[in-house]
């Protein structure tokens, strides 16, 4: 609605592209869920089971993506304003953990806070009781590793989004840190924090195998374990139908509420900050360098402990790994580019009109079953082609809807501030079509498009997918990781695990500093 | 660039389908067609004699079946469980196997005319002596071991390994089986959604002992040297586990399809499974299986419930199971 009254003065072309990407979408969306309750001929009851999963997953999530908001604002915040040597490198690598496949990172969680963990045996030894990352706490624990980073980077962005001009008025104004705080960074924090809170409740909405690695048992079960029990264990379709609605219901809730609470900051236009403001002095500066050691020590860690315990067979890896590695590489690619031109289409329809609907239909991948999305396209496409040889292009288009959200939550604010500064000024200047793609927006949005192309592809080759349903004889690198663990060659695994990690990196890596310098 | 990339994945997703060979196409598990599971020596194998193309489908295969019904491309299913076949049978997708099953080299009599078992182990605790010098000699004696004895099992919701565990505390207890978890639920470290994963754990020292088969030590000393690995042998017994295959009744091959269930039960392709499979193999002389499995531990009793007990009793055991873990 906000973003109705930023956008007045545009004129009112129907956003058809982004409309239609939205439709179909939600159609998808809808439509697989449809589908398998069709194939069950309805929906079946939920058991007693099934809402204390529902009870778990809605408590964990919303802790979960509380934790993760508020430790990111002291990190966001210490990044933001200080200038140190790496810093660029330290931004992207703190980025890793988000796009950490989930086995992976659930190795690396463990190799620091297991039973034999670091933390554990240093507590051991100082004779103190010892931490059990098994439990809610370690599924808690997991899901603010996971999505700590994103958080991070979400809010630096809010950060950098304020005009530099701001910080150099409240300078002259002579404003203490306090000031500071009061009139630009909480009415910043104020819009950004309820959309950060809601990209990792819905996030951890669908956890799966975190919950069910660290959880310690079925008291730590989820909406998606439930989804996959009924699949798998009782075959009952209506009854993964039903969870799966639930599961959206709850998301379209939480978007609702969120959309309740922000506020957006309008500070006007700007020339855009290529330097951010000076920290202020004092034992903040200690305090900052505080926030980003810890944050680096935390989401670094369990990367290391991977990286050194897989690093050793790396070199004895099968040809057979590297071949799917290239493939699962190509795959991925495909992924970004399809999510960049979905993504991009949407924001701009977004920042353009009124577009609640459009923007509910971008978020609304992040909770949908991958389970009962790949079962409804089984279900659809059975008949009408070999669904073998869909499963490698059907991975690619899943894996850029599901990548879809994350891209959005940081194109979306980016076009909108896009479309208030500039929008007139090109209307007016009819500028319109591939030139206003190629001078306006494509130059202005380049570090979002390269960030959120960046988790595109390296979600997408982290990501089990739905290969595991429609088979196929060509297997992805994550498929290979999970053949090495089912076969005991475990240090293959970990191998495999760390060439798995560094490639989803360096693919992030490579749009995201493309973007940045573009 | 990006355009030639593109068309390239698309490629990489197309398998080779340049044959006039008949094709038999064998629905699978995951582990069974990797290059480190016995699929490219059956494929190898069988392929030398059948003038054909055998080509597996991995993935979750009986979700898929019941799904595509009577319409499956699947000539065979191959690596069913023997707790899932109530659900499979009543599909009435299957065909008789028409192969004698006497002789057989199992520990329990086998005389079911639609699946064919060609491998077979038991669950059982695995530990590492190293790290766990005393461990527990009976499934009672598991029970009572202190609290820090951590394990860590599978979720019987979404791995068979996990349902089995079911099965064989309800064989091994019965009406006292939710006891027996009361007893069992503190020692959990935690429950996986695989085996894999919580094999790993295991081996990363996480656990002192991890749901696994008799046969997992096997493993260890064939291919890593490794003797310090053993499986807990209890008393009461362990639970008896084997994989399945079954034809397609409605199959477009069905002399290839036959073929393949005739050579199951051969040595040609028996020899395969015990080093590939690390399991053993269902119709085989003890003394023609590789020394390493011939030197384990066999279990003096031998657990295992009927299709139709197993089916009719894992919705109560699985509730007994949740009850013990949510208190």
């Amino acid at each position: 609605m906000a973003a109705g009254i930023l956008a007045l003065g545009a004129p009112r072309v129907p956003a058809l592209g982004g409309a239609l990407v939205a439709g179909a979408l939600a159609a998808l969306i809808m439509g697989t869920l449809a589908a398998v309750a069709w194939q069950a001929q309805g929906l079946a009851a939920l058991g007693p089971w099934d809402w204390r999963a529902v009870r778990f997953t809605l408590w964990q999530a919303a802790l979960s993506a509380a934790l993760s908001a508020v430790l990111a604002i002291p990190v966001a915040r210490a990044l933001a304003r200080r200038r140190f040597p790496g810093r660029g490198a330290l931004v992207t690598l703190l980025g890793a953990p988000f796009i950490l496949p989930v086995i992976v990172a659930i190795m690396g969680l463990i190799a620091v806070f297991g039973r034999n963990g670091v933390i554990n045996e240093t507590l051991r030894a100082a004779g103190l009781p010892e931490f059990s990352v098994y439990g809610w706490q370690g599924v808690i624990l997991a899901h603010v590793f996971f999505n700590l980073p994103l958080s991070v980077r979400l809010i630096l962005q809010g950060w950098q989004a304020i005009p530099a001009e701001r910080f150099r008025l409240a300078d002259s104004l002579g404003f203490g840190p306090a000031d500071t705080a009061r009139h630009l960074e909480r009415p910043m924090l104020r819009a950004v924090l309820p959309g950060v809170w809601l990209a990792v409740f819905l996030v951890c909405l669908t956890s799966f195998t975190v919950a069910l690695a660290l959880g310690g048992g079925p008291s730590a079960t989820t909406v998606e374990l439930a989804i996959y029990q009924a699949f798998r264990f009782d075959f009952d379709l209506g009854r993964a139908a039903a969870l799966g609605l639930v599961q959206i219901g709850l998301s379209l809730a939480a978007m609702g509420l969120a959309r309740r609470i922000a506020i957006p900051a309008a500070f006007g236009a700007g020339l855009q900050a290529a330097r951010g403001p000076a920290g202020p002095r004092g034992w903040r500066v200690a305090a900052d360098a505080m926030a980003i050691a810890l944050a680096a020590v935390f989401l670094l860690w369990p990367v290391l402990a991977v990286t050194a315990a897989g690093l050793p067979a790396l070199p004895a890896l099968p040809p057979e790994v590297w071949q799917a590695a290239l493939r699962s590489v190509l795959m991925a690619l495909a992924s970004a580019l399809l999510a960049l031109a979905l993504g991009l289409t949407l924001a701009l329809a977004i920042a353009r009109g009124r577009g609640g609907w459009i923007e509910a239909a971008g978020m609304l991948p992040i909770v949908a079953s991958p389970l009962v999305l790949g079962t409804g396209l089984f279900i659809l496409l059975r008949g009408w082609v070999a669904t073998d040889m869909l499963a490698l292009p059907l991975t690619v288009l899943i894996n850029a809807i599901m990548a879809l959200p994350f891209g959005l939550r940081a194109l979306i604010p980016a076009a909108r501030t896009l479309q208030a500064d500039f929008g007139r000024l090109a209307d007016s200047l009819d500028l319109r079509g591939p030139a206003r793609l190629r001078l306006l927006v494509l130059p202005r949005l380049a570090p979002q498009l390269g960030f959120s192309g960046g988790l595109a592809a390296a979600l997408g080759m982290g990501d089990l997918g739905v290969i595991t349903l429609f088979a196929t004889d060509s297997p992805t690198l994550p498929l290979k990781l999970y053949q090495l663990m089912g076969s005991y060659r475990m240090a293959e695994a970990s191998a495999c695990a760390v060439l798995l990690m560094a490639i989803s990196f360096a693919l992030f890596w490579l749009f995201d500093r493309g973007g940045r310098l573009a | 660039m990006m355009r030639h990339l593109i068309p390239l994945a698309l490629l990489a997703a197309t398998p080779a389908v340049a044959q006039e060979k008949p094709v038999l196409t064998v629905y699978a598990g995951e582990s069974v067609a990797s290059e480190w599971g016995p699929g490219p020596k059956i494929e190898e194998g069988f392929e030398a004699f059948c003038a054909c193309d055998l080509r597996f489908v991995t993935g979750d295969i009986l979700p898929r079946l019941l799904m595509e019904g009577a319409a499956t491309e699947a000539d065979i299913v191959f690596g069913l469980n023997t707790d899932v076949t109530a659900r499979a049978r009543a599909s009435g997708l299957f065909a008789p196997h028409g192969q004698d099953v006497s002789g057989l080299s199992l520990p329990i009599a086998w005389d079911d005319p639609i699946f064919l078992p060609y491998n077979w182990g038991e669950t059982a605790f695995v530990y590492d002596e190293t790290r766990l010098e005393n461990p527990p000699t009976s499934f009672a004696g598991l029970l009572d071991a202190p609290d820090d004895l951590k394990i860590v099992i599978q979720d019987p919701r979404s791995s068979v390994s996990g349902l089995a565990l079911l099965l064989w505390v309800k064989a091994a207890f019965g009406d006292a089986a939710p006891e027996a978890w009361a007893r069992l639920a503190p020692k959990v470290l935690t429950v996986t959604k695989g085996w894999s994963e919580s094999y790993g754990m295991f081996t990363e020292g996480e656990a002192d002992m991890v749901l696994s088969y008799t046969t997992s030590p096997a493993y260890h000393i064939a291919a890593e040297n490794d003797t310090t690995k053993h499986a807990a042998i209890f008393p009461e017994g362990q639970y008896f586990m084997a994989e399945l295959a079954g034809q397609i009744a409605s199959t477009d091959q069905p002399l290839l399809a036959q073929a393949f269930m005739d050579w199951i039960l051969t040595p040609g392709f028996q020899e395969v499974i015990p080093l590939a499979n690390w399991s053993l193999p269902a119709k085989l002389p003890q003394e023609q299986w590789p020394q390493v499995m011939r030197d384990l531990p066999r279990p003096e009793k031998t657990l295992f419930l009927s299709e139709t007990e197993a089916q009719s009793l894992r919705d109560e055991a699985l509730d007994e199971w949740l009850r013990a873990f949510s208190r």
